[in-house]
């Protein structure tokens, strides 16, 4: 029997993803998959999994389970978290950016998140649900994918995909840095023509910040209202993840991952894909400007980031036992008693 | 190769269109602007053509009114490179031929399940059983998909039930709800917000993430809404949740 995940908290937004659901937006399919697509990889190399394994995203605050049917490796990346395991009365926390071996009944949860508002957490072998147009990742709104098509919710018990992980735990030496330097890259386009000079110079010159009136979807920036030479409205067309649409109002949204495939609303610019992950990672409250780039150079900027992540994934190590006691010594405080060893092989 | 029209370059995609930047691993071939059956016609010819050329790093196309987006792997290729290749592509004669099918969608109008009847007849002057007759006497055609899964842009309407969208959009629309707005008409798959105007309903599904393909409806496909009374509209809501529900088809040409 395999092992299940037990969800006591769901958290405020929990939803299996994986790297998207590719080829049906010519049916109105949206792509969805992980905000973050660099911390799902990572989350999954720490687990020992395939890149595009379906894995738990978690928004703000993670899940709360118990693990049952089978011992189970967990592995958190995206976000600075403290993951709480507790078994037979004995709670040991441990951080993010590594994997950690919880045996069969013990419960484990996520606190807040830390440094981004869209962590990955991933379970060795993968989240069990079937896959839907060759994705296992959650539509919301399609209400398809992932479990049910929905988050998480108390009392759901998700499957993790059988087999026993070979090996010791593995981390990340140096994880990505997370702080974020207010600025993402853009292509402008492809309806840049629809604003006057002056709404062009306003997005490309001056500060936006992170609405409340952000999610899976997109995110509403509030800031200077772009001026439009005719009006919002276009011939509805095509739409890129990291599209930036602006309607009527003159305030941008940045599309992310679930933003629908076609729309009226004339696009200024699209977000580059190698700042998107940290477009995923964006709070309410943050503050950005935005940098206008070539394609040329934004292609180029991809393959910076591809690079960079092989090298992170080339670099996970076995846990170091010094590790270990660095860890009790700095989480001490949290401990109720005793301390259950990372990677026992129970 | 046999090039023997008149003018051979006219039809190929670099003097039909122009390519517009979409970030670094999208772009977009526009062929022109507003909503018109050749357009339309020339961005399937062109998604089509593109599929055949089979060219490596393109993730998938959309079509839309009057352009194609194309999503390709910076990983893989360049927006450069794949420009260069697609300029040369022959899209032929943009023809638009009659639909080779037409679907029938039955419709309860007005009532709860068109609760804007009642003011598109007011706005358009029209009484209530005009606007169902006019709306349904139209052959409309596919010619987009999307914005949700199983949602088809149905044009065009006849000019006089042309009404702007909603100034406030509804935050639930119900799936099956039946909508106009500006030249377009459409179904709701699902519940959603929406700010078209809703006139009827249908119990029709027009999106299964089991089949292949999904939807119902393909681009170019003809479609047709025929008036149905509440106890019809009942019994074939029952038969789509039984799943034996067979959707109507007239002959198309």
């Amino acid at each position: 029997m395999s092992a299940r995940l037990l969800v006591t908290q769901p958290g405020p937004q929990t939803t299996v993803q994986d790297l998207g659901r590719t080829g049906a937006q010519a049916y109105g399919v949206p792509v969805c998959g992980a905000l973050d697509g660099v911390a799902l990889r990572l989350a999954n190399a720490l687990a020992g999994n395939e890149p595009n394994a379906a894995a738990l995203e978690c928004r703000l605050i993670g899940p709360s389970f118990t693990v049952e049917g089978g011992p189970v490796r967990l592995a958190i990346a995206g976000a600075e978290a403290a993951i709480e395991v507790t078994r037979e009365g004995e709670t040991r926390s441990y951080p993010a950016w590594r994997a950690i071996d919880v045996p069969e009944g013990a419960s484990v949860r996520i606190g807040a998140l830390r440094g981004s508002g869209a962590a990955v957490l991933a379970v060795a072998g993968g989240i069990d649900v079937p896959a839907v147009l060759g994705s296992r990742a959650t539509d919301l709104k399609g209400g398809f994918g992932g479990l049910d098509g929905r988050a998480l919710k108390a009392g759901d018990r998700v499957a993790v995909v059988a087999g026993t992980p070979a090996g010791p735990c593995l981390e990340l030496p140096r994880p990505p840095s997370l702080a974020f330097d207010g600025v993402l890259r853009v292509v402008l386009g492809p309806q840049d023509d629809s604003f006057t000079e002056e709404g062009l110079a306003a997005f490309l010159g001056t500060a936006y910040r992170v609405s409340r009136e952000a999610d899976r979807m997109g995110i509403r920036l509030d800031g200077a209202p772009l001026a439009f030479r005719a009006g919002a409205d276009i011939t509805s067309d095509g739409i890129a993840t990291g599209a930036i649409q602006v309607p009527g109002s003159g305030l941008p949204i940045v599309l992310l991952a679930d933003h629908q495939t076609v729309g009226g609303y004339a696009k200024i610019a699209t977000v580059i894909s190698a700042d998107l992950p940290r477009a995923g990672r964006l709070l309410p409250g943050a503050e950005l400007r935005f940098k206008a780039v070539g394609v040329g150079e934004a292609e180029e900027a991809r393959r910076a980031l591809e690079r960079e992540v092989v090298s992170l994934i080339a670099s996970l190590t076995p846990v170091r036992a010094a590790a270990e006691i660095d860890l009790a010594a700095l989480y001490a405080a949290n401990l109720i008693s005793g301390v259950v060893t990372a990677c026992d092989p129970e | 190769m046999v090039a023997t029209s008149p003018v051979p370059d006219d039809n190929r995609l670099g003097r039909l269109a122009r390519f517009l930047s979409v970030g670094d691993t999208a772009f977009a071939i526009e062929f022109g602007t507003g909503i018109d059956p050749v357009l339309n016609a020339r961005v399937h010819r062109a998604a089509a053509r593109i599929l055949e050329a089979a060219l490596p790093g393109i993730t998938e196309t959309v079509p839309s009114f009057r352009s194609l987006l194309v999503h390709y792997d910076p990983l893989v290729t360049s927006a450069a490179v794949l420009q260069q290749a697609m300029e040369g592509l022959d899209l032929g004669e943009a023809v638009v031929s009659a639909p080779e099918r037409v679907w029938v969608i039955p419709t309860l109008y007005g009532g709860t399940a068109g609760p804007d009847l009642e003011e598109v007849a007011r706005a358009t002057g029209l009484a209530p059983e005009e606007v169902v007759a006019r709306h349904a006497g139209t052959l409309y055609r596919v010619y987009v998909q999307g914005f949700l899964p199983g949602f088809a842009y149905l044009g065009v309407l006849p000019p006089e039930l042309e009404l702007p969208r909603l100034a406030t959009p509804r935050v639930r629309v119900p799936p099956g709800s039946v909508a106009i707005a500006q030249r377009m008409t459409g179904v709701y798959p699902v519940e959603s917000p929406g700010g078209w105007r809703l006139i009827g309903n249908t119990p029709l599904r027009f999106f299964d993430h089991a089949a292949a393909p999904p939807t119902l409806f393909a681009p170019g496909d003809g479609v047709r809404f025929r008036p149905a009374a509440a106890g019809e509209h009942a019994a074939i809501a029952e038969a789509v949740a039984r799943g034996d529900y067979r959707p109507e088809q007239e002959a198309g040409r």
